[in-house]
């Protein structure tokens, strides 16, 4: 015990490892932390959405199409009560039979947490009718229903699975391609170089959503949605690795006439082992920060493509397309609450830029 | 430097020669063709859309095909037929190229107009309240899509009443002669595409000058004009921003995609007459040469945008040569 405790009186402390250093670094950044946090709680979320999702996301309640969103109360007839809503009941105007919404506040209807309700499966394994939270009687649909009567929290839930999905998958792909496509012309050099690069420019010469909507329409029209999910980040890596490629290409180019890569080289090690053991472990950090900083513009992008009803396809959601429903002037003017899904690419992406902006000042070494 | 200028616009040509083979594949990949919609009628044999694949051109070879529409670019400035439209490509993209720029032009400058005051204001008060303020909307402005920014837009104004959304005109000055009365209706319909483009802008521009002017004001030059008892505010206009303000220009040159982009997204949702709902209308009825057309456009004005972003930082920065 005791020559222990003198040996560790005697070594120097331990100089903390670069990524407890990183970590550190990042911590102090309050944004970075907030960005991370809500980007943990999203993908919950959208792990969990089914439960948490009151409806099932094609159940048409045809009989209240554009319900406006439900307020959560808690007082009624003055009384303080466990938080309820009153079911909704509605008129028609008699001149122009517009639908109108009222509160029927005779009958509060308390929200009950897991409650049995549509039977559904949760990935793709457990069959349940359990849901996080929902009514008694009648429906609750917290923000509204869209022109069928779907339930939007429901729809804008579940949504989320592709929203967020698309950014990591076509993210992981086009980096792929980048490192690799960046990697073989740099190490290699010379025409495949040339041809690599050339292409490259030529991508990186559209700007990206006339490129963007044109790749889409190259899906079939007549794919099931699943497979236009696949189409969709096919296409949105297809345009992202270009520009990762030519950083991969500059700085294997500088790292190829290191003396530890010579050396390497030397001792008979084989271009590709070259390229992952010694080349890529120094772009880890940068290609950390810049795949955060780059997913935004894949989330952008789907919803923009799904916006224009080029993107993710019925029976699937994601959040674009449930702004496609608002796309129309009046009903934008008369069903404001389908803009709802908007926040959450907002959130989505503020999140993912601060997190990046935070990575990028802990991966810098020089930060004081 | 006019050798300099020679040599980068020479290398446009072949850069856009590739463009053309890469628009031409992308629209040659889409499934169907545009005269699978005549096949819908039952009254159209297969015969019929055969001869009309024969008018169109489109029963000869890939190949041909390319080389035929590039040939009449090259040799008489000819970029095809709309077969949707039924009339040449040329009399359909000017005017709406025209509407591109002005739009994409007016936002840049209303942006920039906006960020770079606002970006000396924030380096210059830095931790003050109007920093955290406008870089916490410049966060916001990144975040939000700009098609959402005009949907937002276009609700407040209906929601107060006002009418005036979508396109350039009201109904009573389309096709009027010009006057200040027209000039005006457009400013009136103007800023709102101008407001959804411009909020990514304005926030990439501002957060660049604050923190090239954050760098600037820890120079040596900078304190040595402090000390030597110059106004702040001297220093700050004269010493710091006139050195900050450079590499912003490249940053205009790198805004241009962004600012296209905006273009063609926000004029679809506000149906501008710019190349923007043009290029999604002819993409869904496949109408190849308008498309092939407007992805060349978009992609050459890009590459216009950068070399005129590349000349003018030469000429504003004698510390870059070029020979």
């Amino acid at each position: 015990m005791t020559s222990i405790t003198l040996n560790n009186h005697h070594t120097e402390p331990a100089s903390p490892g670069p990524l407890v250093m990183a970590w550190r670094r990042f911590k102090r950044s309050t944004v970075g932390m907030i960005g991370g946090v809500t980007l943990i709680i999203l993908y919950i979320i959208a792990l969990f959405a089914n439960i948490l999702a009151p409806y099932h996301i094609t159940t048409q309640h045809t009989a209240y199409p554009y319900q406006p969103p439900q307020p959560i109360r808690i007082m009624h007839e003055g009384k303080l009560m466990r938080p309820f809503v009153y079911p909704v009941e509605q008129t028609r105007d008699p001149v122009t039979f517009q639908r109108t919404y009222q509160p029927d506040t005779s009958n509060p209807q308390p929200i009950r947490l897991f409650i049995k309700g549509e039977p559904y499966t949760l990935w793709g394994i457990i069959k349940t009718d359990l849901h996080a939270f929902g009514v008694q009687e009648g429906y609750y649909f917290p923000l509204g229903t869209d022109r069928f009567g779907r339930d939007l929290l429901s729809r804008m839930l579940v949504g989320s699975q592709v929203s967020l999905t698309v950014g990591i998958i076509g993210i992981l792909i086009s980096f792929s391609i980048g490192i690799l496509v960046g990697g073989i012309s740099g190490y290699y050099g010379g025409w495949i170089d040339g041809i690599l690069q050339r292409f490259a420019e030529v991508l990186l010469s559209f700007p990206r959503l006339p490129i963007l909507l044109a790749l889409a329409t190259i899906i079939p029209a007549n794919w099931p949605s699943h497979w236009v999910y696949l189409g969709i980040i096919a296409v949105l890596s297809f345009i992202g690795w270009a520009s990762l490629a030519r950083v991969v290409r500059g700085q294997v180019l500088s790292a190829r006439e290191v003396d530890y890569v010579q050396a390497a080289r030397a001792l008979g090690s084989r271009d590709l082992s070259i390229i992952i053991k010694h080349v890529l472990p120094n772009l880890t950090s940068y290609l950390i920060v810049a795949a955060t900083l780059a997913l935004p513009g894949y989330i952008l992008g789907e919803s923009a493509l799904s916006f224009l009803g080029l993107g993710i396809k019925e029976p699937m959601t994601s959040w674009g397309l449930l702004l496609k429903d608002a796309q129309n002037f009046e009903t934008l003017n008369l069903y404001p609450w389908l803009l709802i899904p908007g926040i959450m690419i907002i959130i989505a992406v503020l999140a993912f830029n601060f997190l990046g902006d935070a990575l990028r000042d802990a991966a810098d070494v020089r930060t004081k | 430097m006019f050798a300099y200028a020679i040599r980068r616009t020479l290398v446009i040509i072949p850069t856009l020669f590739f463009v053309s083979v890469v628009c031409f594949v992308i629209i040659q990949l889409q499934p169907g063709s545009f005269t699978d919609r005549y096949l819908e009628d039952p009254r159209i044999t297969q015969e019929t859309v055969n001869r009309i694949n024969a008018q169109l051109g489109l029963d000869k070879p890939l190949h041909e095909q390319y080389f035929r529409w590039i040939w009449g670019i090259i040799t008489r400035g000819d970029f095809g037929f709309s077969f949707f439209a039924n009339r040449p490509v040329n009399s359909m993209i000017g005017e709406r190229i025209g509407w591109t720029i002005v739009v994409a032009g007016t936002t840049m400058l209303f942006s920039w107009l906006i960020a770079i005051p606002l970006g000396i204001y924030t380096a210059v008060n830095r931790n003050g309240v109007t920093d955290a303020i406008s870089s916490f909307i410049g966060y916001i402005g990144l975040a939000i899509p700009d098609f959402l920014v005009a949907l937002l837009l276009i609700s407040l104004v209906l929601n107060t009443g006002g009418r005036n959304v979508g396109g350039l005109f009201s109904p009573a000055f389309i096709g009027a002669p010009w006057s200040i009365a027209k000039f005006l209706d457009l400013l009136n319909h103007l800023w709102i595409p101008i407001l959804a483009i411009g909020t990514a802008g304005i926030a990439t521009v501002m957060r660049q000058m604050r923190a090239n002017l954050l760098d600037v004001l820890n120079a040596d030059y900078v304190r040595t004009a402090k000390s030597k008892g110059l106004k702040p505010r001297v220093v700050t206009n004269r010493h710091a921003v006139r050195n900050a303000i450079n590499p912003l220009i490249t940053i205009a040159g790198l805004s241009l995609p962004e600012l296209l982009n905006g273009t063609i997204i926000t004029a679809i949702v506000l149906n501008l007459p710019t190349i923007g709902p043009l290029l999604y209308d002819s993409l869904l009825a496949k109408d190849q040469y308008v498309a092939m057309t407007l992805l060349l456009i978009s992609s050459l004005l890009l590459m216009i945008g950068n070399l005129l972003a590349d000349l003018a930082l030469a000429w504003a920065d004698p510390r870059i040569r070029y020979d």
